[in-house]
């Protein structure tokens, strides 16, 4: 009864809130009244690793996915089969000219769920919106794709709505990234696909330049992600490689410095520790994968099944990490190492990746029926962070601050660590503004980066409105205006408030 | 043969086309009022005032040098801003091998390297034999160059480099004497001598409203270097005078605006250039 009233008074504070919109209001209160469900088989040992305050004894975060998980985590509809066959139950013709390619998507958006109930996976918009473009006069499809995005923005009110273009250059890349450079808008989030053998360095400087004005597009690294997942990969909410028609049934995180914290040194953390933590989070993602599977009746009844436009055999589910740095640094105190910081000394840092292998070995020695798509294993998956974590620094990113004076050594580091995360990893440069004059510069590192087998990179200006916080955009206006009291249209600009003054977020070392 | 190196920066987006590891080398035979790294100019004398001055304790005189500690070195720069003669005790007197290993750790994030100054053409044994390393591995070459040293003398340099980027810092012997106190027929000489090769990768002017006639000098050297574009492309960078390093007794000249710069780009325009650009 406690916790039905705790519930009780929750919900009551997420409708007198002030600074939630209507529809901020009812995605948490539905995420309350789930929360008093108990359905499923808890392994043993989990209520101690869960339910501590993040601050000091949480290992295990279940990122609020509710205790009876009524759809996958993460959604990657195949939108090209959609604009193929249309939709016999949203009643949609295949549709003919863009203008009815562009209306026939808009609408699909609303009807695909996921954990913000948004769709996470918007799709490959250049390769989708192509065949239509190049039959439409340039200016009137530059308009459509405007208004286009413009309506994704104003509806699609979360940034982690992720869509894709490249690696191959189109008309459909070209005209979004110079309507998104003009629009300055968060949403949606946008991934350049780049490969130097594949993309011409004329369309990668486009992406730079509308990069360096709005945050987006990031740059993937697409030959690492496409020899891993195959070529329908997608690039999904944060930066997350999933399976088109597929998608992840959840993602729950290590909290690796709470880890080192109970540990009593490195032996104890890497013998005892860490494999004790990483089997009770694996056997509670397996429970959730198990009741999303055989009990949620998702996979038998939703439309998006139905029609082909998922599969329950393209889903996977991601294993998640947060606090590599905070980790090594407790575990260097604990044997008398304080001088190593993570990122900064090469101790340190093969013990951060001596940690990963070991969490690689234990992903690969662990299999969940469900996870044919990735060969029976979960994915490994670097995760930013949510905004009420205090202390615990994202993925395995060096902490805003300690960043190393030299640009190189930074991305040295990220080099040992990117190649772990098949379902996402990802670091993020500010760039002072005279690189504007030259955006030859950032490509140059892009190559060399993915050549090094770095898997993903963001840039934004310095001093430029929309930013990056940690994998989702926001804007700075907007966050200020939260800040100041006033309701604001996008969900994610309350969780860039919390990254901003829980994680520094906006602070990181700016590199010409 | 070895070269006194001030300091290399490994990623620059300012020294050339796209990424590159930037080699400042000590010592300049120009003395530009506007210089903004004048402790670039002038080797170090042993005079030790810098000792007695770091706040750090970094530097000590050993053996008739002065000894520098990056370790404990706080990069308070009070080390160069204090000495008397224009010069730097964080210098490093180092082997074209040595320098290209500092290198070749930005592989493969840069394209290649540009060898600034001081003026770099100072050691032109130097270059040729770092060069030759560097397009070994691949990497793009680069002279930074004020022009005083004739090319035509280091044909071997030249084979070796991708080409010069070449100050004119006025075009009349009598402006570019009170801009640098020097004289300019050397530099004018190399301009055409280094276009006329295909080596001339851009010419850049830094505008000082006041010092002297910014646009004289770039119609002149657009003129001068027009015949040419045909063979092989030429940047024309305009550079804004900007106080940020420049010594106190010339801190006091005016920044140019945005009007006057784009006056100016379009006066190398109108002389045929297609690549001008403004910083």
């Amino acid at each position: 009864m406690e916790r039905v009233e705790e519930t009780r008074n929750e919900i009551l504070e997420t409708i007198k809130s002030p600074v939630l919109t209507h529809e901020q209001k009812i995605a948490a209160m539905a995420r309350s009244a789930d929360s008093l469900l108990e359905v499923l088989n808890l392994p043993e040992g989990l209520d101690e690793l869960l339910n501590q305050p993040v601050e000091t004894s949480k290992c295990i975060c279940d990122l609020y996915e509710g205790h009876a998980p009524v759809r996958p985590r993460y959604i990657i509809p195949d939108y090209a089969r959609f604009l193929q066959n249309g939709s016999s139950f949203l009643h949609l013709d295949p549709p003919q000219d863009l203008e009815e390619a562009v209306n026939a998507l808009l609408i699909l958006y609303k009807h695909v769920p996921s954990i913000t109930n948004f769709p996470v996976y918007l799709g490959a918009l250049d390769e989708l919106l192509e065949p239509f473009v190049i039959r439409t006069e340039e200016e009137l499809a530059r308009k459509l794709i405007r208004m286009f995005l413009i309506h994704i923005d104003r509806t699609i009110t979360d940034s982690f709505s992720h869509a894709n273009i490249g690696p191959a250059p189109t008309t459909a890349g070209r005209l979004i990234l110079e309507e998104e450079e003009k629009l300055q808008d968060a949403i949606p989030n946008l991934t350049m696909k780049y490969d130097e053998n594949i993309t011409p360095d004329a369309f990668a400087l486009r992406g730079i330049r509308t990069a360096l004005s709005c945050a987006k597009p990031s740059f993937a690294n697409h030959r690492m992600f496409r020899d891993e997942l195959g070529e329908d990969y997608v690039i999904a909410s944060c930066y997350n490689g999933l399976v088109l028609g597929g998608g992840s049934y959840t993602l729950c995180r290590l909290i690796l410095g709470n880890i080192a914290r109970r540990s009593a040194g490195i032996d104890d953390f890497m013998k005892n520790q860490l494999p004790y933590v990483c089997e009770v989070m694996a056997s509670y993602m397996d429970e959730r994968v198990r009741f999303e599977v055989e009990e949620s009746g998702f996979f038998e009844n939703h439309f998006l099944v139905r029609e082909g436009l998922i599969r329950r055999d393209r889903f996977t589910a991601m294993f998640g990490l947060v606090g590599m740095a905070d980790c090594v640094n407790i575990l260097m105190e604990k044997e008398g190492f304080s001088g190593c910081r993570y990122g900064r000394s090469v101790k340190a840092d093969d013990l951060g990746v001596d940690i990963m292998e070991q969490i690689c070995r234990f992903n690969r020695n662990h299999t969940n029926p469900y996870c044919e798509v990735t060969d029976g294993h979960f994915l490994l998956h670097a995760q930013v962070g949510i905004s009420t974590d205090i202390g615990v620094t994202p993925g395995t990113r060096i902490p805003v601050g300690e960043e190393p004076k030299e640009w190189i050594d930074h991305l040295r580091h990220c080099a040992r660590f990117h190649k772990y995360f098949t379902s996402g990893t990802g670091d993020i440069f500010p760039v002072d503004k005279t690189v504007h004059k030259n955006e030859a510069f950032l490509l140059d590192i892009i190559k060399g980066a993915f050549r090094e087998n770095l898997r993903y990179l963001s840039f934004y200006e310095s001093d430029s409105d929309v930013v990056r916080v940690t994998g989702y955009l926001a804007k700075r206006s907007e966050i200020e205006k939260l800040e100041r009291g006033e309701n604001v249209l996008h969900d994610t600009t309350s969780l860039g408030m919390g990254a901003k003054q829980n994680g520094k977020a906006l602070e990181r070392r700016i590199r010409s | 043969m070895k070269a006194s190196v001030n300091k290399i920066i490994p990623f620059s987006s300012v020294d050339g086309p796209g990424n590159r590891t930037a080699i400042f080398l000590q010592g300049c035979n120009f003395d530009c009022r506007y210089c903004h790294n004048p402790e670039t100019r002038n080797m170090c004398r042993v005079c030790g005032e810098c000792v007695k001055q770091c706040p750090a304790k970094a530097l000590s005189v050993e053996d008739g040098r002065i000894r520098y500690n990056i370790d404990a070195c706080c990069m308070c720069d009070t080390c160069i801003q204090i000495c008397p003669y224009g010069s730097s005790p964080r210098i490093r007197e180092l082997e074209p091998e040595e320098v290209f290993r500092e290198v070749s750790r930005q592989i493969p994030y840069i394209r290649g390297i540009t060898v600034s100054g001081g003026e770099c053409m100072m050691y032109p044994e130097f270059l040729k034999d770092l060069f030759l390393l560097c397009r070994k591995a691949g990497l793009h070459t680069l002279i930074d160059s004020n022009g005083s040293v004739p090319f035509a003398g280091y044909p071997e340099l030249l084979e070796a480099s991708d080409g010069v980027m070449l100050d004119i810092k006025a075009f009349t012997k009598d402006e570019h004497r009170r801009v640098t106190g020097a004289d300019n027929e050397t530099v004018l000489e190399n301009a055409v001598f280094l276009a006329s090769h295909g080596k001339l990768e851009e010419v850049r002017t830094v505008v000082v409203p006041e010092l002297f006639d910014a646009e004289g000098t770039i119609r002149e050297a657009s003129g001068l270097l027009a015949p040419y574009l045909t063979a092989a492309p030429i940047r024309y960078k305009i550079i804004a005078y900007r106080p940020f390093g420049v010594r106190e007794a010339y801190r006091h000249y005016k920044v140019p605006d945005g009007h006057l710069l784009e006056s100016l780009a379009e006066a190398a325009r109108e002389e045929g250039f297609r690549d001008v650009v403004i910083v």
